[in-house]
């Protein structure tokens, strides 16, 4: 189905004008905004794929994703997904979230709304002469650390939030860019409380 | 097979003696303790010794089924008929992939029900081994919850887990997947006593400030409406009962889902009937036209909404809902209620019976209703050479209302009508595949309520082309000594299929006529049922008679006339109150609303 089809007429009180499936989503939609979800699970096999299943079954987004065990005694892990949708699919991709059964809790840990969002990229950079030095010297700009090295390239830690390792990869691609790996957003309350 | 380095392995982390049970024991024994006493299944290969502690014990009974499907809907039919859990059992691999379909049906109408499944042993899984299937991969989607149980140890646990996470919160399917060779091995067993979920432990009360909320916007509606759905009957009779409280408190008028028929009696003056794209015409009207709407334990499925942004466009809603995800899905609510459906009614009868001042009259509004109750939406010209399937129906149930009488159906025009002539006054009576629209749901889901009540009349209405989907049940039916009625109305057609095809498709009838069709009253001879077939409407209450005083399983060959359409209707993409009530040419859809289901 897609957009073109769906009968429109202005809107009446208390009727919603969002698409009601994702699927219904097209780039130009106005009001599709960004939005970053830490999902608290059991550590249980297939919970990754429960996820992720339920991204793709119901056409929702997923920009970036990353998870890691963060509690071993309490079997806890934490699922960090950037998505993107209207308001109206944000709000039901919450709440699909918390109704699978190993998914304690989830906590909208978006930049805008409190949220300190960080990224970690390894970028390997080759070259020589005046390119292999302008690579260290905008690495120092960017507080990047070298940890490893040979005599014709650089592998590049950066931390930092998305856009600049995005423009780190930039300034480094003609610089002899060879590989970038990637960790994904994470994502955390600024301030003293436990979030959610 | 081969496991027995694993078995070895999984041998018992502490020795207590007889509390120690092989992992076939312990699921026996955990269906006991969960009080089960049926299951409904099918062997094979990684489920033998599953099969083996069936054989050597006596509190469980198994229904041998013939194909696991019928298995996974006849414990949704025991489990809609009565509110327990279901349980089926099916073998790996092709035994999993066959019970796919009644775990999606389960979901969709949110069914308690504990599916058991063999698996190859855990040293072979992931080599293709035989009849290796990656079950939990397969059924994650059409479960509520999985389990893949690698250790002997864990199992007891989780097979009670699994019946805590069927039965608490919103209802639904939930699948145990044992390897063979922990079915072998020995382990400590556990009751349920002890089991809760760690982190799953879903909302059931309401919020008093929402209750608030709700009883001011309710106290004044000039234009309620009560829209009641199958949330309902799943939280049990009390939440049946509060509901008709409710309804008498307010004197609102009441209209449900399919899923939701029986939880208001349909002979109350207040029933205004069905609701949606096949509801009566009184009822969708008033949902399109209300100014308050009290939606408890529905969803606002698109068969019932129709067109989304002309759905009731002038209304303040409240919906009550046990799942947080159903709340503003398809439809804005202004008020919602997180709770059973029960515990909130209850809030709101208490609220109401307390509440100072004096509502607006509603008699306008019942005015109105009855204006469009005077259309008559369900009417239909009868026939004297020919029985109208809406005749049958109509027969049927006045000769079975005051037994103890049990309806299934499977999908389709006859789905429909059942629907709108059958008349329920109790929750529980009435089970149909309302979300996932399963034909071949109804003859195995009609054992499995006969099951249940072996000294009930158990009806499936049936059309000819869904009751061929699964008649292979019969032969459970005969073997068990489960005397369901399958009362088929026989038009030759798949008969919604050729609806739409005439309203929708140019009249291209393509592969919807029942072609080759076998003799019902021969087929029911060949698996030792008693047939009957009827073809002339004079006829008919004698031969529904016979079927209910025949004591064994009978296939009813109910011959209707051919061309019959289902109506009312709400065409697809249209509103409530653009319902059409007679013939209709096609021209009333849009290019639109071919582009919907």
């Amino acid at each position: 189905m897609t957009r073109a089809i769906r009968p429109r007429t202005t809107p009446k009180t208390g009727v919603r004008d969002d698409p009601a499936s994702a699927y219904d989503m097209t780039a130009s939609d106005e009001g599709i905004e960004q939005r970053t979800l830490a999902c608290i699970v059991d550590n249980e096999p297939g919970v990754l794929a429960r996820v992720v299943g339920l991204f793709s079954g119901r056409g929702y987004n997923i920009e970036s994703l990353t998870v890691a065990e963060i509690d071993r005694n309490a079997h806890q892990s934490r699922i960090t997904i950037v998505t993107s949708g209207t308001n109206h699919v944000l709000e039901q991709i919450e709440q699909q979230l918390l109704r699978l059964v190993p998914v304690a809790k989830v906590i909208d840990v978006t930049n805008s709304s409190g949220g300190i969002e960080r990224e970690l990229a390894l970028v390997k950079v080759a070259g020589k002469g005046d390119a292999r030095v302008e690579s260290l010297r905008i690495s120092e700009i960017f507080r990047a650390h070298v940890i490893d090295t040979t005599n014709e390239s650089f592998i590049f830690e950066v931390t930092g939030a998305s856009q600049k390792i995005d423009q780190f990869v930039e300034l480094m691609r003609p610089l002899g860019l060879v590989e970038v790996s990637r960790t994904g957003v994470l994502s955390i309350q600024r301030g003293k409380e436990k979030a959610g | 097979m081969d496991g027995n380095s694993k078995m070895e392995t999984q041998a018992p982390k502490q020795g207590l003696g007889d509390q120690q049970l092989t992992g076939a024991e312990i699921v026996l024994r955990a269906l006991a303790d969960q009080g089960v006493d049926t299951i409904f299944g099918y062997p094979g290969g990684a489920v033998l010794p599953i099969y083996d502690a069936i054989y050597a014990q006596q509190q469980v009974r198994h229904i041998l089924v013939r194909h696991e499907q019928g298995a996974g809907h006849m414990a949704e039919g025991y489990a809609r008929a009565t509110g327990k859990c279901g349980v089926a059992l099916a073998t790996s691999g092709p035994g999993a992939t066959n019970m796919v379909t009644p775990l999606a049906d389960a979901l969709m109408d949110s069914i308690p029900m504990v599916v058991f499944t063999g698996q190859v042993p855990t040293h072979l899984i992931g080599s293709d081994a035989f009849q290796e299937a990656d079950t939990v991969g397969i059924t994650r989607s059409c479960t509520k919850h999985n389990y893949l149980v690698r250790d002997v140890n864990d199992l007891a646990r989780t097979i009670h887990e699994a019946f805590y996470v069927a039965t608490h919160g919103r209802p639904g399917p939930v699948l145990v997947d044992i390897p063979k060779n922990v079915q072998f091995a020995k382990g400590n067993y556990v009751g349920p006593e002890a089991i809760e979920h760690r982190t799953y432990h879903p909302r059931t009360e309401p919020q008093d400030k929402r209750i608030e909320e709700a009883l001011a916007l309710m106290a004044g509606a000039q234009r309620p409406i009560i829209y009641s759905g199958g949330g309902v009957i799943n939280s049990g009779p009390e939440a049946s009962q509060a509901l008709r409280a409710l309804a008498k408190a307010t004197g609102w008028p009441v209209t449900s889902t399919l899923m939701g028929l029986g939880a208001f009696p349909a002979s109350s003056p207040q029933w205004l009937g069905m609701v949606g794209m096949h509801g009566s015409f009184e009822s969708n009207n008033a949902m399109h036209d209300c100014d308050v709407m009290l939606c408890v334990g529905a969803r606002f499925d698109d068969r019932v909404t129709g067109r989304l942004d002309a759905f009731s466009p002038g209304s303040k809603k409240i919906h009550i809902d046990i799942d947080p995800s159903s709340i503003n899905k398809n439809v804005r609510a202004d008020i919602p209620v997180v709770a059973d459906c029960g515990k909130a009614l209850k809030a709101l009868v208490n609220g109401w019976s307390k509440k100072v001042g004096k509502s607006p009259d509603i008699k306008p509004w019942w005015k109105q209703i009855d204006e469009w109750r005077a259309r008559k939406g369900f009417a239909y010209p009868n026939s004297k050479k020919l029985i109208k399937p809406q005749y049958a129906i109509e027969r049927l149930y006045e000769l079975t209302k005051d037994r103890d009488t049990y309806i299934t159906t499977e999908v389709g025009q006859h789905q429909m009508w059942a629907a709108q002539f059958y008349h329920f006054q109790e929750p529980n009576r009435w089970m149909t595949s309302g979300g996932l629209g399963t034909m071949g749901y109804g003859l195995p889901a009609a054992i499995g309520v006969q099951a249940a009540f072996p000294k009930a009349l158990v009806i499936d209405i049936a059309g000819d082309a869904s009751v061929q989907m699964t008649m292979q049940e019969m032969s459970c039916a005969i073997q068990h000594d489960l005397p369901v009625k399958i009362f088929i109305l026989n038009n030759e057609w798949m008969g919604m299929v050729r609806q739409w095809q005439q309203l929708l498709h140019g009249e291209r009838y393509s592969h919807s006529y029942s072609d080759a069709l076998p003799d019902f009253v021969k087929l029911a001879e060949a698996y030792g049922c008693h047939g009957i077939r009827c073809e002339d409407p004079a006829n008919l209450d004698a031969a529904i008679m016979e079927m209910i005083d025949t004591p064994k399983p009978v296939l009813f060959d109910c011959r209707v006339e051919k061309a019959e359409n289902c109506f009312p209707m709400i065409p697809s993409g249209a509103a409530h109150n653009e319902m059409i009530l007679g013939k209709i040419t096609g021209e009333e859809i849009g290019e639109a609303g071919k582009m919907l289901v």
